[in-house]
């Protein structure tokens, strides 16, 4: 990968941080009138997810880091790694626990998910913004009690827990977002 | 009276932290003016009493949600003032802007440099020595700048600590550090310290004006040229040679006067609180 100047640093760069992988979320060109200019940066640690904040001085420059965002379907986990495929190739990637994080409690078979890849190996995975998935486990529905805003907890077949309405029962199928594990309805037949 | 001074001619800046933009113009290297200072003092030795410019100016390199490369620039000078009553002249201007566009009273005050870095931040930034600088710089967080000048420590400071603390409306700085004089005169404050008659106007914590008591002699400013330029080749900056017709201007006598000059843009985008300058531009760089 090449280098960087902070001059072109813009946000979705990604570059190479104290031996991390880091996407640049915002920079801010700042001089003084007469004295000598430097460059808030904020960026995301793709390792960690932590945004932190670090100054340079105008004109340094940085490594880029070798990142690369791609969409592909995911297949299965065995316990130790998740596995996705690329569409186009084939090529399948294995991701470890860390790396699939949170996105583990979205991830159904066949759904097309966004797998960074750093070096060539999978660093974090974002599920769809929207997935279906099945009620496994619920409280007895209540039918006809739809008017009601009351809620309860109802687990997914992947392991997460949402908070859906009164009337539905286990076996129902649903849409939730997974950037907020809101419900968002019944999924459509 | 308005004055209307070249933007492109042989000369520019020696300053160690601004860069003229080149242009080649009658078969040889010329500058894109930085700011209009250098003319209007010629004007000012030769009799022309006070003196505006409102006038673009050019920057390499300078571009941000403050910053456009090219850039609108009201510059004044006022004979046999000094730099207060100058500061109030700026705090005129502004309180007026506000009253006609806004309809609003902003607040006005002043603060001595040294006063409010050590409120801030525990030294007094004209006895500290450059090593205590270093290590506070380091200790802030900023490594790279463990071995920078003194003058680019505190700016560092100042930019990053002093400047977000300072109180809303116009506030102005004023008896900046010796080393950072540029073309002030200096003197030794109450406290004994050699500080400069240079004072900064800050907007809201944005920085809107530059202002001197003006250095007079033109020995002194030819050795802070001289040093300008050694900066430069220790910096591996572009080399600037010294404007030798200004230098010759300032040898038959500059008279005693103070200047400043204010960002107009900056204004605009106080007046219209817009966030980036580009808001306040019809063509900033990027659609340039």
């Amino acid at each position: 990968m090449g280098n960087y100047s902070t001059n072109e640093f813009r946000s979705g760069l990604k570059v190479m941080l104290d031996g991390d992988p880091c996407s640049i979320l915002d920079n801010e060109f700042v001089k003084p009138g007469k004295g000598q200019a430097f460059n808030r940066v904020k960026l995301r640690n793709l390792k960690t997810g932590r945004v932190l904040e670090k100054t340079f001085k105008s004109g340094e420059s940085v490594e880029g880091a070798d990142v690369l965002d791609m969409d592909m379907q995911y297949l299965y986990e065995d316990g130790d790694f998740w596995y996705f495929m690329e569409p186009d190739t084939f090529e399948q990637h294995q991701a470890t626990e860390t790396a699939v994080g949170d996105a583990k409690l979205w991830l159904k078979e066949q759904d097309t998910c966004m797998v960074t890849l750093y070096n060539g190996s999978p660093l974090s995975v974002t599920p769809p913004i929207h997935v279906e998935l099945e009620i496994v486990e619920t409280d007895p529905g209540l039918r006809g009690d739809t008017a009601q805003g009351g809620s309860k907890p109802a687990r997914l077949v992947t392991g997460a827990t949402v908070k859906v309405p009164l009337f539905l029962d286990q076996g129902d199928v649903i849409k939730v977002d997974t950037r907020t594990a809101e419900y968002q309805g019944r999924a459509k037949d | 009276m308005e004055v209307d001074p070249p933007l492109l001619a042989t000369t520019s800046v020696t300053d160690i932290n601004i860069e003229s933009i080149g242009a080649q113009a009658m078969g040889q290297s010329c500058f894109l003016q930085t700011s209009p200072e250098f003319f209007m003092k010629r004007l000012l030795v030769s009799g022309a009493g006070d003196i505006y410019s409102l006038g673009k100016v050019f920057r390499e390199a300078e571009q941000g949600s403050r910053h456009n490369p090219e850039f609108t620039l009201l510059e004044w000078y006022r004979l046999d003032w000094d730099e207060f009553q100058l500061i109030s002249e700026v705090e005129n201007l502004v309180i007026g802007a506000y009253q006609s566009i806004q309809n609003i009273e902003i607040p006005v005050s002043r603060i001595n440099y040294g006063d409010c870095f050590e409120q801030t931040l525990g030294i007094d930034p004209h006895k500290a020595k450059l090593s205590i600088l270093q290590s506070l710089v380091e200790e802030k967080g900023y490594p790279q700048w463990g071995s920078e000048t003194r003058a680019n420590c505190l700016d560092l400071l100042f930019t990053e600590f002093v400047e977000p603390k300072l109180s809303k409306g116009l506030v102005t700085v004023h008896d900046y550090p010796a080393c950072q004089a540029a073309l002030a005169q200096t003197y030794k404050d109450a406290k004994g310290r050699l500080v400069s008659r240079r004072f900064e106007s800050f907007l809201n914590g944005l920085e809107l004006a530059n202002g001197y008591f003006e250095l007079t002699d033109a020995e002194q400013q030819s050795q802070r040229f001289q040093h300008d330029v050694k900066q430069r080749q220790q910096a591996n900056k572009p080399v600037m040679s010294i404007d030798a017709k200004l230098d010759q201007a300032m040898r038959q006598g500059l008279p005693s006067c103070s200047g400043v000059a204010l960002g107009v843009d900056r204004l605009l985008m106080q007046l219209s609180q817009a966030q980036s300058i580009n808001e306040v531009l019809a063509f900033p760089w990027d659609r340039c």
